[in-house]
């Protein structure tokens, strides 16, 4: 069992990200839930999804011991740093989360600069990609290719085909 | 096997529906169940169906009484005080004989209460919210996939036994996405319910083919029968045909806990984690709330106490476990309101009936 939690802020895309790591899940065979945050939130304030992966059947879709923890902003961490279980990564745009900002010890926490990754790909609304690519670099859930597929067929079948996105992935893999 | 997508639960209802030969939907938005109306607004012009959104809730459901009269598959969903609009409706088409499917995606508390999960309508949906004597089917899916076969389940019941049918998902089982099999297309045509639909056309079939009426008064005062005897014999054939539930692990459980819809899935979580520690959990999941699976008792035969796990406050469903196990043993129950259950409360509840 996988316990993957993305957090941000709203209209950055965190719900979509979730559902892209969720198809990428469903394309490798596995059981997997997406569960969103909704609702009255405040303007500006953080959205946040929960996804599971898992080879058996997925009892519960809410979150128990989180694995992945994908902070794209100071809030976030906050939120959701205290539901981590020992040995979790924690990503965090290091744009918005400054180096010295405290953080427990018993985590791996990876810092990526997404927007200015993004940004340097021709592709500023990509951040979210580049954590994608991020997290399968750093993590064994999928892998690069994997994701990049997954990506690709999602946003086909939006009808948008877009070469940077793979950019964004590749990039964010890479740091 | 088809190919597999992934789909909220609100989706998946109203993409099963269309395929399922629904072709008119009237209702009106409420979170969190408003995907529904807004996927049919663009799917079902699609397919020539028609989707209305209502003035109000109560016009909504009238209009569906009038699709239904006409006999086709028609449906409408809300949520937590928009469905309480809908019960003088619901209590007609009963009255009626008429099918169609209610969908009820659950939301928390009484009055406008929260748009968050709940499962505070048990009462409301099982015992029936509208005015006198009648019964309605009620299927309460766990999974995005249980959410699309039990429309087409539903349907079919809905027409065999003349009887509406309400779905009760909630919000959770509504936003959550997981990889479903849709139907296959199938086509409904109203033809088929010929001996009963109202066709409107005095020449062609006579007066009776347009009267629209409380099936009490078409058989005491125009067929001189016994709607009486008519209706406890259909409810009781209902009853005894049409239970269904999951068991998982109950035949050797010291407790047996009860729960459907998003509880059921923290439930199922639970048996798994008590049973890595020694505890011997089972579940008994109803998928139809009513008739109540009084049937899936009987394998639960070393059970010391009964748990309900639901979203509420007042353990809605210990009545009903009650009446199936005749208060052989005791029924307790775990709850929440704003949350839900969590599976460490659920443990040292049933660790509390053991006397552990």
């Amino acid at each position: 069992m996988i316990e993957i939690r993305f957090a941000g802020f709203g209209g950055q895309g965190i719900l979509t990200t979730g559902m892209i790591c969720a198809t990428a899940g469903m394309d490798l065979g596995k059981n997997v839930t997406w569960y969103p945050s909704y609702g009255s939130q405040m303007r500006g304030g953080t959205a946040n999804c929960s996804v599971k992966f898992d080879d058996k059947a997925i009892a519960s879709p809410f979150l128990r011991n989180v694995d992945i923890l994908c902070a794209m902003n100071t809030p976030s961490v906050d939120s959701f740093m205290g539901e981590l279980k020992p040995g979790a990564v924690m990503f965090v745009d290091s744009g918005v989360v400054p180096e010295d900002y405290p953080v427990r010890d018993d985590i791996k926490v990876v810092r990526v600069p997404v927007n200015a990754i993004a940004s340097n790909c021709g592709n500023p609304r990509g951040a979210n990609l580049v954590m994608l690519g991020a997290m399968a670099a750093n993590t064994d859930i999928f892998t690069v290719e994997e994701i990049k597929a997954a990506v690709e067929k999602y946003f086909k079948k939006k009808g948008i085909d877009n070469p940077k996105n793979l950019d964004c992935l590749q990039e964010g893999a890479n740091c | 096997m088809a190919e597999k997508v992934l789909m909220k639960g609100n989706e998946a209802l109203a993409e099963a529906a269309v395929r399922v030969g629904c072709r008119f939907y009237a209702g009106y938005p409420i979170t969190p169940q408003t995907e529904i109306i807004e996927y049919l607004s663009w799917r079902m012009p699609e397919v020539g169906g028609t989707v209305y959104q209502a003035e109000s809730e109560l016009s909504g459901i009238n209009m569906i009484i009038g699709a239904a009269a006409a006999g086709g598959r028609v449906l409408t969903t809300s949520s937590g005080p928009g469905f309480s609009l809908y019960q003088e409706g619901i209590s007609l088409l009963a009255a009626y004989d008429f099918p169609a499917i209610i969908i009820d995606v659950m939301r928390v508390g009484s009055g406008p209460g929260d748009i968050r999960q709940g499962q505070g309508d048990y009462w409301q949906i099982t015992r029936g919210g509208g005015n006198g004597d009648y019964r309605t089917f009620v299927l309460a899916p766990n999974s995005v996939q249980e959410s699309v076969d039990l429309i087409k389940h539903g349907y079919e019941i809905a027409e065999k036994w003349r009887c509406p049918v309400i779905i009760a998902s909630d919000a959770t089982i509504g936003q959550t996405m997981e990889p479903v099999v849709l139907p296959e297309f199938e086509e409904h045509d109203p033809k088929k319910h010929d001996s009963w639909r109202v066709r409107g056309n005095p020449t062609l079939e006579g007066k009776d083919q347009h009267l629209l009426a409380n099936v009490f008064m078409a058989m005491d005062w125009v067929d001189n029968g016994s709607y009486f005897e008519y209706y406890l014999d259909k409810c009781k054939k209902m009853e005894e045909a049409e239970q269904m539930w999951e068991s998982y692990m109950v035949e050797d459980a010291d407790i047996v806990l009860v729960a459907y819809g998003c509880s059921s899935r923290i439930a199922r979580e639970t048996v798994e984690l008590a049973r890595e520690e020694g505890l011997k959990l089972g579940l008994i999941r109803p998928i139809t709330l009513w008739p109540f699976p009084n049937k899936a008792f009987e394998e639960a035969k070393a059970a010391k106490a009964f748990c309900t796990v639901e979203i509420n406050i007042l353990g809605q469903m210990v009545d009903d476990v009650r009446l199936a196990i005749h208060d052989r043993v005791p029924v307790d129950t775990v709850g929440d309101f704003w949350g839900v259950p969590d599976p460490d409360r659920i443990i040292a509840k049933a660790k509390e009936l053991l006397g552990l």
